[in-house]
């Protein structure tokens, strides 16, 4: 099967092999033409970072399927309002794109605000919009001024570049926002969460950590996010960037214009989270911090080490494939993985660039590849050819791996279970051993009849497991 | 979520809430899937091929494969032809498809790519090799629905290939709608039951149902052949089912290829499943037979089981326009009272047909078109129902009015029955009276006073 399959001649640039000589790959393009890519588009970028802004309302101005497919598809919770997860949509038809679709939008928003009195509104311009020219900026403007909460237009026109211009796109619209609340009360060791969305509840997890060593979370960007909080969260001393694809052009606009330092960090794996603790503590220079951060890494990691370690016995040596969004979480899966036993044998991301991939080569061990923008025909040729136990990525590469007869672990916006702090380690690590060593594999055809060496010799994963928990 | 929804009732004509619809391309995405060996294509921006494949992936849980003209600001100005031309190099080189299967999307729609040119400049420079196949159905998202694109990618299926050579060929074409691949592959078996030869298309059975082997193939073994397609112009007649899926590439067909048709709607419950098997049966000049009443037979018995618990309990439905007109003549047979009836897309066939069904048997019926979600859960709250029945999309609605539900139609993003189980036939027939009657049942277990729980029911 392996044989068969070919990598298309332009897409030999974007792909590397860890050890092995090379230049810098060629990413940061749109896909090929004629590509199986999986990738989105600007509206998929600015829909997923400015959705799980839970007090606001989010109106997507165009024909109905950029609305319906962003529907309530992203685990991002809310404590408390659940208005974003409605449907609004203009449902443009072919007279508005005729006659252009500014009357219908300004009656849409009118109808919602009354409705719902949200503290604030965005509007999302698709593809359409982008071509027929309706001016959205200035019906936002003008429904600010009648109905007097924030109406943001996000310049989203789907072609206007990659997904990564919609998270800019988006950022810029929270941006508008920025400094216009009150900042009187916050403290001095005070921040802000950048690029986490409390897909399963992680944001909670996070801000608990900072809670306990005695820091204040001023807003959480976008996860559970509040408009009233971001507002203001230009009084927050810190920025901590977590998903550093998504957010650093908005930490780099708050350090320009209200002097906010930050650091990019990430919450995935031990060393990580850790690490994100412990830089906090260091950029306040407070000694006290430092040791509330010791303590709380100590308290969580004393709760869940011991259980990691009885994962990692039945993990080890175990190979994993990972084709994820953005590369600082690649970077930080690598490292989980390794914290497990497990070797990274493909790792690709969809909007990482030249450094990203620099540092992957740099990372991970001789022999992995690395790819860029990949499609599901390279990503199954390379899993084939490394013979991975289990794939990490999203929605359209789990059904690719389970026919392979490989584990799969969704990292994205499907995550059931929290993957973030601590806690989220050991969550990875069940779910990882769930799936890579479940005994439905040894129903698999190609499975059944490989033999695995590497693997204790062994003739069946079944019976490897047993060896090894024994 | 739907805690803002109000009995109030306010006429909204700018908005859409929630709803009952999506957009062209995917249905047309989806029928393309029906092909062997087709890579459908998405003429537009990247984000329209990676919804629609992640949305099918969520309701099938299996891979699909499309392509996408990745267009860009450039190709917005000077439009897509340099992608599209380019995209069928390379997708003929690498994935090798034997056809391609092309739709536009809003975007390109706007532009006005002109596609049929485009095809014609690709096979004349050899961006299309020779041998192999390009396809093309124009789905302006901005027009119609999902179903509209669907209909509009099997029409083109029709379009561009079947072809009358003269010869009659002893089959019967089958277009069989809208429907699950469970469904494509019961109304297979129906047909082999009662000994009719049958083409049907678009067959997404063993496509999107595939088994687990350990070995990935872009290119499944299911799927209606182009040489199947192209023969449909050669049959004795097409069974359509589905106003608003199969009926114009039905009289497509019958207009290009002087192949008679019968405009059917979906063979759901058991006066519709009648009407199909004997049009199928008078067309292939074969006996219904014993195995086939025998499945009627036991239908029929277990509607006679349970017809006291199904007896005026008040329904609402949601989905799409073929479904909907074919359940709620299932609901009228089980002497059921579908209260509320709604699609998400346009069309005045449906709320004639609608009318037809309801106006005797429940004159106080609500119907509507082009209607949305937000709509049918504030009729509910003015006067609820017993049972629900929809896409994924009604399970914020059930939870919030506690109201029993039975998922049916496209999407389902939560369950992974309707991949196994048709709803076509009088088997899916009685699929369905088992899910009502369970769902209601567990219900009133749940919730009942002890002295009412009963062990028998």
């Amino acid at each position: 099967m392996s044989s068969t399959i070919e990598v298309l001649p332009g897409r030999a640039a974007s792909i590397a092999v860890a050890g092995e000589a090379g230049g810098a790959m060629v990413c940061d393009k749109h896909s090929l033409a004629g590509s199986v890519t999986q990738r989105a588009c600007v509206f998929c970028g600015s829909r997923v970072v400015l959705y799980p802004i839970a007090d606001a309302l989010h109106v997507v101005h165009g024909p109905i399927g950029c609305a319906a497919y962003t529907w309530d598809i992203r685990g991002a919770q809310s404590s408390g309002p659940q208005l974003h997860r409605n449907s609004f949509s203009t449902d443009m038809q072919e007279m508005d794109v005729i006659y252009g679709g500014e009357k219908k939008l300004e009656r849409a928003l009118m109808e919602l605000i009354e409705k719902h009195q949200p503290k604030a509104a965005f509007v999302y311009s698709t593809c359409i919009v982008g071509v027929i020219g309706d001016d959205v900026t200035a019906v936002c403007k003008k429904v600010e001024a009648a109905k007097g909460i924030p109406v943001l237009s996000v310049a989203s026109e789907g072609f206007k570049g990659t997904k990564k211009d919609g998270y800019r796109a988006a950022c810029e619209a929270v941006y508008t926002l920025i400094g216009t609340g009150d900042t009187k009360s916050i403290g001095p060791l005070s921040i802000n969460l950048l690029g986490d969305f409390n897909i399963a509840g992680e944001t909670w997890i996070i801000r608990d950590y900072f809670k306990r060593m005695g820091i204040e979370v001023v807003a959480t960007i976008t996860g559970d996010g509040r408009v009233d909080d971001i507002r203001r969260c230009h009084g927050a001393k810190l920025n901590l960037v977590q998903c550093a694809g998504s957010m650093t052009h908005l930490a780099k606009k708050m350090k320009e214009d209200h002097n906010i330092p930050f650091l990019k960090v990430s919450f995935f794996g031990l060393e990580d989270m850790s690490a994100a603790l412990y830089d906090t503590a260091k950029f306040f220079g407070d000694e006290q911090l430092m040791d509330k951060a010791k303590e709380v890494v100590r308290d969580e990691i004393g709760k869940f080490y011991p259980q990691l370690r009885v994962y990692k016995e039945k993990l080890i040596g175990k190979k994993a494939a990972i084709y994820v969004g953005g590369a600082f979480k690649a970077f930080s899966l690598v490292r989980a993985l390794r914290t497990l036993g497990m070797t990274t044998s493909i790792v690709g991301t969809q909007t990482g660039d030249k450094d990203d991939y620099a540092q992957l080569r740099e990372m991970c061990d001789a022999g992995t590849v690395i790819v860029d923008d990949s499609n599901p025909l390279e990503l199954a040729k390379f899993c084939l050819e490394k013979d991975v136990d289990l794939f990490i990525g999203g929605v359209k590469e789990r059904p690719i791996a389970y026919k392979l007869g490989i584990g799969f672990c969704d990292h994205n916006h499907e995550r059931k279970e929290a993957l973030a702090g601590f806690v989220g380690m050991f969550n990875f690590a069940k779910e990882v051993y769930a799936s890579c060593c479940s005994p439905v594999w040894n129903y698999v055809p190609r499975r059944a009849r490989s033999q695995r060496p590497e693997v204790s010799g062994q003739k069946s994963d079944a019976e490897s497991q047993t060896e090894v928990a024994s | 979520m739907l805690n803002g929804t109000t009995a109030e009732l306010v006429e909204r004509k700018a908005l859409r809430i929630n709803p009952a619809k999506t957009c062209q391309p995917i249905g047309a995405m989806y029928a393309a899937l029906g092909i062997h060996g087709c890579m459908p294509h998405s003429h537009g921006s990247q984000g329209c091929c990676s919804y629609h494949r992640s949305h099918l992936t969520r309701h099938f849980k299996e891979p699909v494969m499309a392509t996408t003209s990745s267009f860009t600001e450039g190709s917005s100005v000077f439009g897509g032809m340099a992608n599209l031309t380019q995209a069928f190099k390379n997708i003929f080189t690498i994935y090798n498809p034997e056809i391609v299967a092309v739709h536009t999307t809003c975007l390109s729609e706007v532009i006005g790519d002109d596609i049929p040119t485009i095809i014609k400049k690709s096979i004349e420079d050899g961006s299309i090799p020779a041998g192999k196949i390009a396809i093309h159905a124009n789905t302006p998202s901005f027009v119609g629905s999902h179903v509209t694109g669907f209909s509009n990618m099997v029409m083109a299926m029709v379009n561009y290939l079947s072809e009358k050579t003269g010869t009659t060929l002893n089959q019967v074409n089958v277009i069989p709608g809208f429907v699950e691949p469970a469904d494509m592959r019961e109304i297979k078996r129906i047909a082999a039951a009662m000994s009719a030869n049958i083409v049907m298309f678009p067959d997404t059975s063993n496509v999107l149902d595939g088994p687990l082997t350990g070995q990935y193939k872009m290119y499944p073994e299911g799927g209606a052949t182009v040489a199947q397609i192209k023969s449909a112009g050669d049959s004795i007649a097409t069974v359509a089912l589905g106003h608003f899926a199969s009926h114009v590439a039905a009289a497509t067909l019958e207009s290009k290829c002087n192949v008679p048709a019968a405009f059917l709607e979906l063979p759901i419950g058991v006066g519709a499943t009648d009407r199909f098997i004997s049009t199928l049966a008078n067309y292939a000049g074969v006996e219904v037979g014993p195995a086939i009443e025998l499945e009627r037979g036991r239908l029929v018995d277990l509607m006679s089981d349970l017809h006291q618990y199904f007896h005026g309990k008040r329904v609402a439905v949601a989905g799409d326009p073929d479904q909907v007109i074919a359940i709620t003549q299932f609901l009228v047979e089980l002497e059921m009272k579908p209260v509320y009836c709604i699609t998400g897309s346009p069309g005045n066939q449906f709320e004639k047909r609608m009318h037809e069904i309801l106006d005797g048997p429940v004159p106080e019926a609500k119907i509507k078109q082009t209607a949305d979600l937000f709509e049918l859960h504030q009729w509910m709250k003015n006067e609820p129902v017993d049972l629900l029945i929809g896409n994924t999309y009604g399970k914020h609605i059930a939870r919030t009015e506690n109201v029993p539900f039975v998922r049916f139609g496209f999407p389902i993003l939560d369950r992974t029955g309707h991949r196994f189980f048709p709803t076509v036939g009088y088997m899916g027939a009685v699929n369905l009276i088992n899910q009502m009657i369970n769902v209601l049942l567990d219900k009133k277990d749940r919730e009942c006073d002890e002295e009412w729980f009963e062990l028998v029911q």
